[in-house]
């Protein structure tokens, strides 16, 4: 062999120990200071290994080096350093790629009307308001819906089904009608089905409430926080902020239901962002179990965009909130911080991803008539149908989405150490912000990147620490919230 | 391993594979899997690289590892370019430029270091 050189990786500290993360594999390693003064050694000056050796002798006796450069060799940190980049190839999954999820749209109806919001406000890309879709689904399409779900999922014991909307409860006849006919055919299929919903609490009646907690649907609540972020931009059609409607019902919801925990998602513009004060505010003062955060997905300009700066702020308060929740780790306790805890689940896995999500493959959104789309976010679109609930998946339409955005077309993401996790971020971003679903999201890779390195140290200190923290994260697989 | 340690689900699967690589005890190492295509090995199915490493179609081995009985054996390759289906990146065109390219090789297991470059 002639010199050798790095090989991809990022490596990143945790408890004053080296670790690396492993590109693209995803794996995580512990290095010590031998094999760490080896890969130092080696940055940017490719050598031999007995140059490597005379090098580090000061340091290091010959043997201990080369023990060092086999294990480096042997996880590929190291190579030779004429040896091309390891290239992601286009290799896409199997056609009977079984369906985990499917997020039923069961009307594009909403009482609220929020400002950013991708369905209704300026960046839609269906026209909710006076398109061809019917304003609700009828129960025929949702059962003709559950048929094509259990279809899809073919040798997968459990499916998940994820009522959507418009306001998801505005159709409760037709979520309690197709809850009891999914669980009829899951008990004559042999199959489990989990149910979640996402609503915007303003139609938590006790009676729904009860149906709720009785038939265990996970729940989650989109909220901004406290009343003056609320009232920012979730208001209602004349204006009126919708916190003093929302408060009481999420408390009575809250108090009732904690099988699954009840989650609440938070939309972020520029206008609201103080991290920290929602996330207290969600979790002490109502009660939420976790929190999870997301910037608005607008186009570049808009009034509520985060830009610059405020990229930097989210990112300086994550990093606070991941503190909180290394130390909660630390001592078995529980912290709601959702964002983070995801992240922790697929490093722990080493998920390295060919595709950013499961849309189109183990996810699908479905129109209020049936249609199938990539996700919920497309429902309606007929340029981002793949299908029909009635007519079935079509493989070709399919096919070709997922050739096109594979991972290893993303040529901006070749470079990038964090591809493994982020594999260009959301295809909805992506088409909101750049009118194609097949562009990586370049606005945010530097936050990407900033934020992705916090979390593998937080793993890295848990995994230091209280390795045991981790075991809950061994489960075979996660349900999308 | 004594300097590394695997800390997630996949540093895991990685190392185990480097321990399932014979030669050096880790996944490519420098004294044994550089070249793994016509290697026999010890245990478990072995697939053997083939034309898209070398440019070389129906390179195969048989159960035993052997190459002698396949319908084209490696020692044939060059000539199963060369006549056989014209791999024009590897080989000079025979057909055109250099109908003589291989006459001084009569064997080509003996005689293969006497075949020259051809320029243009």
């Amino acid at each position: 062999m002639s010199a050798l050189g790095l090989r991809e990786f990022h490596p990143f500290e945790a408890s004053g120990q080296h670790f690396l993360y492993m590109v693209p594999s995803a794996g995580v390693f512990h290095v010590d200071t031998p094999s760490w003064n080896v890969l130092k050694t080696l940055d940017g000056q490719p050598m031999s290994p007995e140059e490597l050796t005379e090098a580090l002798a000061d340091r290091h006796p010959a043997n201990e080096v080369a023990d060092a450069i086999q294990e480096l060799l042997g996880i590929h940190a190291i190579g030779d350093v004429h040896l091309p980049p390891t290239k992601s190839l286009p290799v896409i999954p199997p056609q009977d790629f079984p369906l985990t999820t499917m997020v039923l749209n069961v009307t594009n109806k909403c009482n609220l009307a929020c400002t950013y919001c991708y369905e209704y406000g300026e960046d839609k890309i269906v026209d909710t308001d006076f398109g061809e879709k019917p304003k609700f689904m009828s129960e025929e399409t949702a059962r003709e819906s559950v048929d094509f779900m259990f279809k899809e999922a073919g040798t997968n014991r459990v499916a998940n089904l994820t009522f959507f909307g418009g306001e998801t409860l505005l159709n409760f006849k037709v979520l309690k009608k197709t809850l009891v006919y999914a669980r009829e055919r899951a008990v004559i299929l042999g199959k489990e089905v989990q149910f979640s919903l996402t609503t915007n609490a303003t139609l938590l009646r006790p009676e729904v409430i009860e149906w709720l907690v009785d038939n265990k649907v996970g729940v989650t609540i989109s909220i901004d926080g406290p009343k003056e972020s609320q009232d920012e931009f979730r208001v209602f059609k004349n204006g009126m902020g919708s916190y003093d409607v929302v408060q009481p019902k999420i408390k009575e919801l809250l108090k009732r239901h904690n099988n699954p925990p009840v989650g609440a998602r938070v939309t972020l513009t520029k206008q609201n962002l103080d991290v920290m004060k929602i996330f207290r505010h969600l979790t002490d003062d109502m009660g939420f179990w976790s929190v999870g955060f997301a910037p608005v997905t607008t186009a570049n300009g808009r009034d509520y965009a985060i830009e610059g700066d405020g990229y930097n702020d989210m990112l300086a308060q994550f990093e606070e909130l991941a503190e909180e929740f290394k130390e909660a780790a630390l001592e078995n306790r529980h912290h709601g911080f959702s964002n983070l805890n995801e992240t922790l689940e697929e490093i722990h896995k080493g998920m390295s991803k060919a595709f950013p999500c499961g849309a189109g493959l183990g996810l699908v959104g479905v129109a209020t008539d049936g249609d199938v789309a990539l996700c919920h976010r497309f429902a309606g679109s007929d340029e981002h149908k793949i299908g029909s609930v009635q007519s079935g998946v079509d493989r070709e339409k399919q096919s070709r989405f997922l050739e096109t955005h594979h991972i290893a077309h993303k040529t901006d993401c070749h470079t990038c150490w964090a591809r493994p996790l982020c594999a260009g971020g959301c295809y909805h971003e992506a088409h909101t912000r750049y009118g194609t679903t097949t562009q990586p999201n370049l606005h945010y890779c530097d936050w990407v990147r900033s934020w992705t390195d916090t979390c593998l140290q937080v793993y890295g200190e848990i995994a230091t620490h209280n390795p045991d923290f981790l075991k809950q994260y061994d489960r075979v697989a996660s349900i999308p919230a | 391993m004594k300097h590394i340690k695997a800390i997630n689900q996949k540093a895991v699967r990685i190392e185990e594979y480097g321990r399932s690589e014979p030669g050096t005890g880790t996944a490519g190492g420098p004294d044994g899997d550089d070249v793994v295509a016509l290697e026999t090995r010890d245990s478990g199915p072995h697939i053997p690289l083939g034309c898209s490493l070398v440019f070389a179609p129906g390179w195969e081995v048989d159960s035993s590892g052997g190459t002698a009985g396949l319908c084209a054996p490696v020692e044939r390759d060059l000539f199963d370019c060369h006549n056989g289906c014209f791999w024009p990146v590897q080989v000079p065109d025979h057909l055109n430029h250099a109908a003589d390219w291989t006459s001084t090789c009569a064997t080509a297991q003996q005689d293969w270091r006497k075949i020259d470059l051809i320029f243009p």
